[in-house]
This record gives C-alpha cells, structure tokens and sequence, in this order.
C-alpha cells in the first residue's frame, strides 16, 4: 500500500477519453453541448423556414414532426443540460476552493453516460424514425399503436442512458458543495453561481428518478408490451402527463437555476459591487426550488383535472413570481450607482433581465388556469417558454461562457465580434419570438406543420423566420470568436476582468491540474475582493505547501456508456428485427452483451483500488505557477 | 489526506475516516434519496393502476400472505444481520462480519427465490406481465425491489470477497458501511410493498 504507485498518464486523444479532471470533463461537455445546441438549431432553422410563407412544402408533415420534436428534446436534454453541466465542472470547484470534485470518477462516468445516450438519440436519424410525438411523448401518441416505428425507443433509451449521467453529476455536485468547501467557505459566503449550482443539483436529485420510472414504464410498454399508458389495457394516458411534469417542470427550475447564478456573479463583477441583498437572493433560490416541485399540473390544466386543482396549481405557479422578482430587483439593485463594464458578458447579462422578465410576465398570465385555456396550445406558449429558456438560459450561459472563458481556456474572447455575438443574437431572439405571442393570441396553434393564407399569420412568421436565421448569424459569430480566439497566444492574466470577487480568479488561467497550490483560507463572501480591499494580492493559505493527491485516469467511464449504449440498441430491436440466436432474439443478446460490458467495469472498478498519484512540491514549483 | 493503515490500527469508525469516505457516505445517502423518488413514482403509478385487472385475476384472489409473510421474515431478519455486520464492522472485527454478511446474502438469496417462485405461480395463475395495467405495475414495482435486492447480493458478495482478501481498511469500511445502509433501504421500501401492495391488496 506505499504510495509510489506509477500512474500511467496519457496524452493526447487517450488523455481525453480517460480524464478525470473535472475541468477537462467540463470542456468536453461544452464540446458535446455544444455540438447538440447546433444541432438543435440547425432543425430549429429547418422548421422556421418551412413556416415563413404559407402552405409551404419545404420538409414534409412527418420530417416536420421529427424536427418539431427532435428541436426539444436535444435543446433541453442534450444542448442546456450539457453547457450547464460544462460551466458546474470547469467553475464550481474552484469558486469554493477545492482541489476536486468529490467523486473524478463518476464524474467522467457522467458525462460519458449523457454522450452515449445523447449519441443513441440521434442515430435515430440514420435508421430513418426519429422520434415524432413532441419531446414531451405524450401517451398515447408515444405507444406502439400510433408511434409503430422505433422512434420513440431511441426517445426512451436515449434520454434513460442520458439521464443517468444528469443524476450521478447532481450527486457528486451536492456532496462536492457540502464536503469540499475550503476553510471559511461557509454556506452563506458561497458565491451566487455556486448556490445555484446547488440549489439545482438538489432538483436534479428528487427530478430526475421520476424521469427514469416514466421512461421505463413507457419502454416497458413499447419493448415488452406492458399497458402503463395503454388505454385499451387498463393503462392511464394521463399518468404519463403527470410522472413527466413532475419531472418536467423541475426541470426548467433546473435550466434557469445556473443561468440566475452566472447572471448574479457577472453582474456584481462588471458593476463593481457586492450582489445586493444576497442572502435574500439565497433563500429566493431556495424558495424556487421548493416551489417547483409543487407546480405540475399547470402543464396540464386543459386536461380536466378539475376546478379545486387547478385553483391550487394556479396560485403554487403564481407564487413563484415572489421570489423570481427578488431576484430581478436584486440585480437591477446591483447594477444601480455601480461603476459598470458593458463587456460582452455583462451585456448578456443585463439583456436578460428585461428578455426574462417578459417570459416571467406570460408565465404568470398563463397561470391563470382559465386564461391558459384560451392560450393553451398556441404559439404563445411558444413565446413564452422561449423566453425564458432563450431569452432566460442561453443569454445566461453565452454570458457565463464569455466571463468564464479565459478561466476554461486561458484566452479572452474578442470582445468586438463578442459584443457582434450579443447584438445579431439578442436582436434575432426577439424578431423571432416576439411577434409569436400575437401569432398565439390570434389563434395559430402550435406543433402545425403549415397553415393556411389569408388568416393574417403571415407577415408575422416571416419575420420570425429571418430572427431565427439572424440567431443562427449570432450563434456564427460566436463560433468565429472561438477560432479567432484560439489561435491567439494563451496568455490571460489569473483576474483578466481586473474586477474578479470569487476563488476562481486567484489562481492561473486555465487552472492547474490541482487547482491550488495551498488550499485558501476565506475570510468573507466575495473572498478575493476582501483580500483586495484589505490590500492583499492573494489568498491567505490555509494550509503548508504539501504532496497533493490526484486521482488516476481511467478508460472504465468510457466502456461502462458504451455498454449501456449497446444495451440500448439491443432492445429496441428485438421484435424479429435482427433474427435471432440459438433461439433467443438477436436484440437481446446484443442487450445482454451491452450489460454484461457495464457491469464488468463495475466489478473492476470495485476490485481494483485507485491510489492514484501524488504531485509533489518540486514539481509544483517547476510548473511555475502563480498562486 | 489518505490514512491508510499500515499497522492494522484503524480508527474509531474506519468508515469516516477519511474524505473519500465520508463523501461516499454522503453521497449514498443523497442516492438514496433519489431512489426514494423513484419508488415513490412506481408506489404512485401502482396505485393508480392497481383496480384495472382486465380479465386477470384480481389481487384478492392472488395473493396468498403465508407466502409473502414469510418472504418478509427473511428480508426484516437479514436488516437486522446486516446491523450485525456493520457493528462488527465498528469493533474491527472482520471474521464476524464477514460471517454475519454471508447470512445476510443467504437470507436475501431466500428472499429472492421465494419472489421467483410467487412471480412464476402468478404467471400460472394467468397474471402474465402483459395481462392487465395492473398486472404491469405490479411486475414492475415488485420487479424493481427484486432487481435491487439481487443486485445488492451481488454487490455484498464481491464485498464479502473483498473483506476476506484485503481484510478491514479505511478504504474496504466505507464500501461496507454503505451497502449496510443499501440493505436496510430494500428493506424499508419492502415493508411499504408489503403494506400497499399486499395488504391493501388483500382487504381491497
């Protein structure tokens, strides 16, 4: 048991496929996210040009469905989630001064589990049946009697492997939160982003298993012919809608969490202030989180539930306007008499306010159950929900992304073409999205493949349809700053905003492997900015310069997914479609073999003790890096 | 940072002695409450279903509690043997852990093969996974908490392996500790199984 083990170390490709270094997982979820985001544009992109003029034949009905419900699903599962997920990883353990996550491992786990499963989800394009019952796969439009093809069972099984990886991360996120913290890190001088990182980590943790019954209940029905949401057997069409929303609508608690935290630290950053009223921005996250549990039938208020429930769901939905606008009037209280910095991420930041507070004002109009009748399935839900999910989340995170950027990568974005990101972007958002809410008040229903001329929807979708594709321009723009910007020398300082206030912006930029040279002691919320009001350059260190302790690199992660993914691919086509083998069905054994590869892993993983390595005290003095 | 024991001094509670086990000890208890929701949502999905039996046998005429009473019996006795293990575990004496993990595996193996045969006699009883809404959910929530206790006889064995080759260190009390807790969690979600599913199921 000496601790001189030789730990392999790998380099190149093999380095990224066996990483265990969360901020290595945290660029490779922004890679995958990233790619899945253009992805769900790009059928975004397809279904506004099918809509710009009436009656038009661009795609067909059917591609059109497979676009409509591949656009969400990949958005909210395989786009926001990863980004998100990508910013938790690369910031969160250095925000509260941790050498690591608390479990590497699982975290590459994670993030393997969410590509395979998001992978799984996509060949459905390559075998000719994506999904095509919205991404919310309502019964019984999702069953074996109206949906024959094997789309939704790359739905089921994609999203089931997927998910796995969003609970184990919110797992290891909660116990990093609660056990790693440095010294002086209490609760209550956590920053604002790491609040929130926990605050959704909780929700991911009592969400997501409701997610995973439902979906194995539907594949149960799908794969084994089991009658949960089959009507003609005894099954309940409605239960679907409840066990989704009851994960569903934590979920968007789950989206826009991360985006209220990134908004807070570059608000206070760029305003050169302390956040105003953070502890009451701490309880209002809480609050929310509560909340959101107790809010799910207000996806399901046309579905006849009753007068008493939907009363109830309608004043639960209500009430979260209480401290959604805590928080807004928080930052607004921020940003006033502050020295402000409109960079490219602040900008993003204060664009969100008043984009979210419009979502935030139709999701409270259409929390009046008897007015949401009248909304119910039009385009103005669309609006809604895109201003928030846009104009709420993925400003948040395009600003979180330009803030953080230097700390991830060690170079800063261009701030021109970013500030030309920001502007064609958040510009296109609107055009797009705001004349939507007159396009559902004026009746046009949402989900439809085409509509008729001459019922007054047409200027409107055609402008819709160029702020989408001024959208797609941003999102170029943006893709252009990443080259431009990489092959610029890497050179940012440690604190390149100059106004840094959090952990993160004491060490080197990008952080070194072991994140600290000596774990810092905290003095205060906004830890850094004490230090340089009390005229420190940097941390007090809470500890002597020592032997840090790394955890080795491992290929398993990687196996583990692929099995699942194999296992995923097996069942679904064993009805005939693959023969069979020694007299059982091909898909099964192909399932079999899948597991068999998971669960191997397991057992080694479990045998085989990780000492991992030890980086000593010379070698951090030879990397030469700036505590 | 890692307090391995060289000289077979382990501390008080091996299991939290270091960071990596106290946040395996953490975080398991945080899984554990995901699998709260989890069973919660297949507990809520049965009892929705549980009255549309189609033209299978309702659960009045299926159930036969000897049976599962008994079933009961040896998964509530092999909690407490678990129990037995884990304070074996806090008086560093790996022999009788060993030994009271062994009778829990068995216990739970009893368990386990006394669910096969009533899902085998139910099958018979024309109560096929296919049959009804309510013979779905059934299969599907007593399936799951079979599936957990075979998987937890697994894991104990490899464990039971493990304890007996490396015997008890900081980095093996941790990993004992927490499928003890594993344990007890199958158990408290049987007792709602029997009690909702059973009893319910028998008084209509």
């Amino acid at each position: 048991m000496a601790h001189g083990h030789a730990v392999k170390r790998y380099s190149g490709l093999m380095d990224w496929l066996t990483t265990v270094d969360h901020k290595k997982i945290g660029i490779l979820y922004l890679i995958a996210g990233g790619f899945f985001f253009l992805v769900g544009g790009l059928e975004a992109i397809l279904i506004r040009i099918q809509l710009w003029k009436p009656l038009n034949d661009f795609v067909s009905a059917d591609t059109y469905n497979e676009l409509l419900t591949m656009h969400g699903t990949t958005m909210i599962f395989l786009a926001a989630m990863p980004v998100i997920f990508a910013l938790m990883n690369a910031i969160v353990p250095l925000q509260i001064g941790a050498r690591d996550v608390a479990y590497p491992f699982v975290n590459a786990i994670g993030f393997w589990t969410f590509f395979f499963g998001a992978v799984l989800l996509n060949v459905s394009w390559f075998t000719g049946a994506a999904p095509d019952g919205g991404w919310t796969a309502y019964a019984p439009l999702s069953s074996t009697t109206f949906n024959g093809d094997h789309g939704f069972d790359y739905y089921v099984l994609g999203l089931q492997i997927a998910g796995i990886g969003t609970l184990v991360g919110g797992i290891n996120f909660l116990v990093t939160i609660i056990n790693m913290r440095a010294p002086g890190m209490t609760f209550m001088r956590m920053p604002m982003f790491t609040w929130s990182v926990f605050i959704t980590s909780a929700l991911i943790l009592f969400a997501f298993p409701a997610l995973t019954v439902g979906l194995a209940a539907l594949m149960f029905d799908r794969v084994f012919d089991a009658n949960f949401f089959d009507p003609s057997g005894g099954g309940n069409a409605v239960l679907w809608e409840h066990i989704f929303w009851i994960f569903g609508h934590p979920e968007v608690y789950i989206l826009i969490l991360p985006a209220f935290g990134v908004i807070s630290e570059v608000v206070s950053t760029f305003s050169r202030k302390r956040l105003f009223g953070y502890s009451s921005m701490v309880f209002a996250t809480i609050l929310i989180g509560f909340l959101g549990f107790m809010v799910w039938a207000h996806h399901m208020f046309t579905t006849g539930l009753g007068p008493v429930a939907n009363g109830l769901f309608s004043i639960a939905t209500m009430l979260i306007a209480v401290p959604t606008g805590i928080k807004i009037f928080n930052w607004l209280f921020t940003l006033w008499g502050g020295s402000i910095k409109f960079t490219t991420a602040n900008l993003f930041a204060v664009g969100f306010i008043p984009t979210f507070v419009m979502g935030g004002v139709t999701g409270v109009m259409l929390a009046a159950a008897p007015a949401d009748f009248q909304y119910h399935d039009s385009y103005f839900v669309v609006a809604h929900f895109h201003y928030v999910i846009v104009g709420g989340l993925v400003l948040g995170l395009f600003s979180g992304l330009h803030y953080w950027w230097p700390k991830m990568f060690g170079r800063v974005l261009n701030e021109g073409l970013g500030k030309l990101t920001f502007w064609t972007f958040f510009i296109g958002f609107h055009l797009t999205f705001f004349v939507q809410h007159f396009l559902g008040l004026m009746g046009m229903p949402r989900r439809i493949w085409t509509y008729l001329d001459g019922l007054g929807f047409n200027e409107m979708n055609l402008i819709s349809t160029i702020g989408a594709l001024l959208m797609g321009l941003g999102t170029i723009f943006f893709l252009l700053n990443i080259v431009v910007t990489a092959f610029k020398p890497k050179n940012a300082a440690n604190d390149p905003w100059e106004d840094g206030r959090t952990l993160e912006w004491t060490i080197s930029s990008p952080a070194p492997e072991y994140n600290f040279k000596q774990t810092p002691l905290v003095r205060g919320y906004d830890a850094y900015w004490k230090e340089k009001m009390d005229g420190h350059t940097e941390m007090t260190p809470a500890e002597p310069l020592g032997s840090i302790h790394m955890p080795s690199p491992s290929i398993l992660p990687l196996f583990m997914s692929i099995g699942l993914f194999i296992t995923g691919l097996g069942l679904m086509y064993s009805h005939g479609e693959w023969g069979k083998i020694a007299g059982i069905e091909a898909g099964y054994v192909v399932g079999g073999i899948g597991l068999i590869i998971t669960f191997t892993c397991m057992i080694i993983r479990s045998l085989v003790d990780d000492h991992g390595f030890h980086i000593e005290p010379e070698e951090l003095q030879d990397k030469g890096v700036k505590a | 940072m890692s307090a391995h024991s060289h000289d077979g001094h382990l501390p008080h509670e091996p299991e939290k002695a270091t960071l990596e086990g106290r946040n395996k000890i953490l975080g398991f208890w945080l899984f554990l409450g995901a699998e709260t929701v989890l069973f919660g949502t297949l507990f809520s999905a049965f009892l929705a279903l549980r009255d549309q039996v189609l033209d299978g046998p309702t659960s009045q005429e299926l159930f036969q509690l000897p049976l599962v009473a008994l079933a009961t019996g040896l998964l509530l006795t092999s909690s407490l043997t678990s129990v037995f293990a884990t304070q074996a575990l806090h008086m560093h004496k790996v022999k009788a852990m060993i030994w009271w993990l062994l009778v829990t595996v068995l216990l739970g193996l009893g368990f386990l093969g006394l669910e096969i045969y009533e899902f085998y006699h139910y099958v018979h009883e024309g109560h096929g996974f296919t049959t009804s809404a309510f013979s779905s959910s059934f299969y599907t929530l007593v399936g799951f908490h079979g599936a957990h206790v075979a998987f937890g006889i697994v894991w104990i064995s490899l464990l039971i392996g493990q304890l007996a080759k490396k015997g008890l260190t900081v980095t093996t009390a941790p990993k004992a500790y927490v499928a003890g807790i594993y344990w007890h969690f199958i158990d408290v979600v049987w007792v709602f199984i029997f009690t909702v599913v059973y009893l319910m199921g028998k008084v209509g």
